[in-house]
């Protein structure tokens, strides 16, 4: 009989407005690799702030005991203190320092403030080697790859004498090759030198291969843990914990009246800003309709974001190729403003960074995107300002207590309502709409999706993109998938669900795997 | 009433340092026994910071864009001097021609600094530093190194007043001086009633008609009140003239315009201004291009003040335009600031310099206080932010445990 290392009881956190963990129970048994899965927005990243003490004690409620001891981290120094280290998806290293640097780095060998190089470049060496990391120690981080790079955080969480690593999407940057090593080396850890391990990832294939335990969240709360040799362990028994769940009355009502083909993009291919050689989004066809509302699916990273920006004046990407067509029409758009005159719209999933003007007023925010409608010889009519902005103030039920409060101080729905209305005002033909709920709590939501089924029963075309899979299939008459910058599927209203949406996704994932290995 | 309060919540800062400007005013008024105030006093003040006044209008806008600034307007001014002088006095050309060529001149090198910095994307603190030294550098290549005198306009520009139509040459008050304040309060007071019409066109609630015959009077007694002032000492310079006109434009622009309102857009967040079609690299260019405009303004008003193009001309103006504009409350950042703000803040740095000479302070100290009050005005700035901030997110917090509470 194996010892829980850690036991999580009840665990219970908000944000303003949504509960991200509600009552969340997870036990992890001494020296096993125990997975966490679940859709973005679950609550897995969460639960692991909570536990490593970034959220700290007091934040949340419940309980965290680790090797038998009750614990209460004020911060991410005393959850490593005691040996649980989280490796983040976004890695942290300082790319203008060396190997070894890195590997110390927050945690030198020192004697009263000065670095004994010798100890530090030993003891690195000595690292590298238990991680396999075959490198010169004194190499800049910025210019040894993503997959060795993940090999020094791990290899910077053994020198803090790791006893729990957490690892958030690991893989989700590596190649399948540094995929496959990067996991054999977890079980070596893991086995050899016992280190528990927890994975939280996507990839429900390495999970099956590696994992001991797999716990499914679902909506921030623990729906089960499947044991190896216990249960029976296959992706698609995974899925059906991480979706299954039916859906209430969470979405309005709406009869479609979808009409002719509104606009159309054809061999949509655009390559990454930074690296020209690399295509983000690759050959990509679809149509939207007028009336109609087409999802789109995909996981974070699947690049539908980027494949938006693109189409919404070349805002992200270089050497775009490929046609827009409006009504049947070729369109060329060379910027935003452009994109913005042509009858574009992009609700940006980044509310606060690249939504609104925090500093600015509500007013200033909803016309910015089209001051020319209410300008005459490029002077802005400002009674006619604060009439529309009153008007729509109205329209949308903003909650604020005048047109003239800033942006920076109203709730996460309110916000979302002004972009709402600053793009409403632009008046668009077509609206992507991405993430437009993120945050949001559930009574916002509702009158968010009530506002797209107005427009598209006003005729205009919406795109949305959503990391939440019972969203789209709550609004949308169309359901494109989307994976690694390529479309994997279509799906109409009828045949979506859930699963089909995750089988499309991990099908794909599959088949180039099958595909790079056979070459 | 609705109104008033929307107005005065929106300027707080500005009213903030509008008071402060007051008490400053009648702090030395008493401390120099009633010289501060003068006539003659105030005409020289307004003289002695016009070139800064005017480099702190195009700053501002600089600093609204994103927290960028200008550190060669005081290079560029010494080297519109030595153009003023290569042009009008080594070449001998008219004096009118060579004013025009030395404010396109400050136009093409504000592009060639908005150039590097909007296109090429490098830091405005570094394009402007190498500024700084080249411009400087060109000044005494032309002059080399030698004070060249100037032809007589420049110094009327400058130091001139309109000659006085009405009164003639030996009356005590300056007539026309009077007549032409007394016409700018009048179509004041008629753009505040036109103003208020359309408003009420619009169905807006306007403040009561009482409210505004009070305002207006006030108003209008304060504007006349001023040029009564200037008349009594030599009558309203040509520079007060450029000055006002200036003000009005790019307070303008800045709170009318559609260029205007997306320099603040994108001083505010400039991905969000980009994703709303603003062309913040385009606007980048032209704000640099006319900040080197107005530096070469107040180049031709600088020279024409020392009457003369001087190798050291202009040397610490760039810090105290930048001063002024964040005492009259722009922020670091980008985003928050006006024209009036810089206004005020240029006046309170140059009341301060001239109370205390008025005094006979000594420099150093001048120096020490100037600086001091630099940095209160953005530290009160900082602590009334972070208080509202705290307020905030104290109460989120509350909200919060509450919530965990009523989970359990």
């Amino acid at each position: 009989m194996t010892i829980n290392i850690l036991e999580m009881k009840n665990i219970t956190k908000e944000f303003p407005g949504v509960k991200a963990l509600d009552d969340v129970n997870l036990q992890v048994k001494k020296g096993q690799i125990h997975a966490l899965v679940g859709e973005n927005g679950a609550g897995k990243s969460t639960l692991m702030k909570v536990l490593s003490g970034i959220y700290p004690v007091g934040t949340y409620s419940g309980e965290i005991i680790f090797d038998g001891e009750l614990c209460q981290f004020k911060d991410i120094k005393e959850s490593e203190g005691k040996g649980i280290v989280i490796i983040h998806q976004e890695l942290a290293l300082s790319p203008y320092l060396t190997v070894s640097e890195n590997i110390f780095l927050g945690n030198e060998r020192n004697k009263r403030g000065v670095i004994n190089w010798y100890d530090t470049n030993v003891k690195a060496m000595a690292l590298m080697k238990r991680v396999g990391l075959n490198i010169h120690h004194d190499a800049l981080v910025k210019d040894i790859g993503v997959g060795h790079q993940q090999l020094v955080e791990i290899a910077k969480a053994l020198a803090k004498d790791v006893r729990l690593l957490i690892l958030d999407e690991p893989t989700a940057a590596l190649n399948d090759e540094d995929s496959d090593s990067l996991l054999e080396l977890l079980k070596e850890l893991n086995e050899k030198q016992g280190i528990t391990c927890i994975i939280i990832s996507h990839k429900l294939n390495e999970v099956t291969k590696i994992a001991d335990e797999i716990t499914v969240i679902r909506d921030g709360a623990t729906i089960e843990t499947l044991i190896e040799g216990r249960d029976e362990i296959t992706e698609d028994r995974i899925i059906k914990g991480m979706v299954g769940r039916e859906l209430k009355d969470r979405y309005p009502k709406r009869e479609p009246n979808i009409g002719d083909v509104a606009f159309e993009i054809k061999n949509w291919l655009v390559h990454d800003p930074l690296d020209e050689g690399r295509v983000r989004i690759k050959n990509i066809s679809l149509n939207v309709r007028q009336g109609e509302i087409v999802g789109i699916a995909g996981l974070m990273g699947s690049g539908r974001t980027e494949l938006a920006m693109s189409i919404f004046g070349r805002y992200y990407g270089k050497s775009i190729e490929g046609k827009m067509l409006k009504t049947g029409e070729s369109l060329y758009v060379a910027n935003v403003s452009q994109a913005i005159d042509e009858g574009l719209a992009y609700l940006t999933e980044d509310r606060k960074n690249a939504g609104l003007i925090l500093s600015d007023d509500i007013r200033k925010n909803i016309t910015l995107s089209k001051l020319g409608k209410i300008s005459s010889n490029g002077v802005v009519n400002l009674n006619e300002e604060i009439q529309v902005a009153e008007e729509f103030c109205k329209k949308l039920r903003i909650k604020a207590t005048d047109i003239y409060q800033s942006t920076g101080n109203l709730s996460g729905g309110n916000q979302q309502k002004v972009i709402i209305a600053k793009w409403l005002f632009s008046e668009p033909d077509l609206l992507i709409l991405d993430e437009p709920t993120r945050g949001i709590d559930v009574g916002a939501k509702y009158e968010i999706y009530t506002i797209i089924n107005q427009l598209a029963s006003q005729g205009k075309s919406i795109i949305v993109i959503s990391s939440e899979l019972p969203e789209l299939l709550g609004i949308c008459d169309r359901i494109y998938i989307m994976n690694e910058g390529e479309l994997v599927g279509e799906l109409p209203k009828e045949e979506a669900c859930q699963e089909s949406i995750m089988r499309c996704i991990i099908q794909s994932t599959d088949r180039k795997k099958a595909a790079s290995s056979m070459s | 009433m609705e109104n008033i309060k929307v107005i005065l919540r929106k300027n707080m800062r500005q009213y903030a340092m509008l008071v402060a400007l007051i008490v400053i005013m009648i702090l030395f008024q008493i401390l120099t026994k009633g010289i501060l105030l003068k006539p003659i006093n105030v005409h020289r003040l307004i003289l002695q910071n016009s070139y800064i006044l005017i480099l702190a209008i195009g700053m501002m806008f600089c600093i609204l864009s994103g927290g960028n600034i200008d550190l060669s307007v005081g290079s560029i001014v010494a080297l519109i001097g030595a153009s003023s002088a290569l042009f009008s006095i080594t070449l001998g050309l008219p004096v009118i021609l060579s004013i025009f060529l030395s404010l396109a001149l400050g136009v093409l090198v504000g592009m060639w600094q908005g150039y590097w910095i909007a296109y090429v994307k490098i830091p405005s603190f570094i394009v402007t530093l190498a500024g700084m030294l080249v411009f400087r550098g060109i000044n005494n290549l032309i002059l080399k190194g030698e004070t060249i005198a100037l032809p007589s306009l420049y110094v009327t520009i400058a130091s001139g007043s309109i000659p006085d139509f009405i009164g003639g040459k030996g009356s005590s008050l300056h007539m026309t001086t009077i007549v032409i304040g007394l016409i700018c309060a009048i179509i004041y007071v008629v753009l505040q009633y036109r103003d208020r019409q359309n408003k009420l066109k619009y169905n807006f609630q306007v403040i009561s008609f009482r409210g505004f015959v009070m305002q207006s009077a006030i108003m209008f007694t304060i504007i006349n009140l001023f040029t009564i002032w200037l008349a009594r000492a030599n009558g309203l310079p040509y520079i007060i003239i450029i000055l006002l006109v200036l003000i009005l434009i790019y307070a303008f622009i800045a709170n009318r315009t559609v260029v205007g309102r997306h320099i603040y857009a994108m001083g505010g967040n400039s991905k969000t201004a980009e994703l709303s079609g603003v062309k913040t690299k385009k606007l980048l260019f032209m704000i640099y291009a006319n900040m080197g405009l107005l530096a070469a303004i107040a180049g031709i008003v600088f020279s024409g003040r020392l009457n003369s193009a001087s190798p050291i001309a202009g040397d610490g103006f760039e810090l105290d335009a930048i001063a002024a504009c964040f005492i009259g409350g722009a922020s670091a950042s980008g985003g928050i600031g006006t024209v009036p703000g810089a206004i005020i803040g240029g006046f309170i740095m140059g009341i301060l310099n001239n109370g205390m000479s008025i005094m006979g302070i000594n420099v150093f100290w001048q120096k020490i206080v100037k600086g001091l009050v630099l940095l209160m005005a953005v530290a009160f700035d900082v602590y009334s932010k972070s208080k509202a901030k705290s307020k905030i997110s104290y109460k989120t917090e509350v909200g919060k445990n509450e919530n965990v509470l009523s989970g359990n």
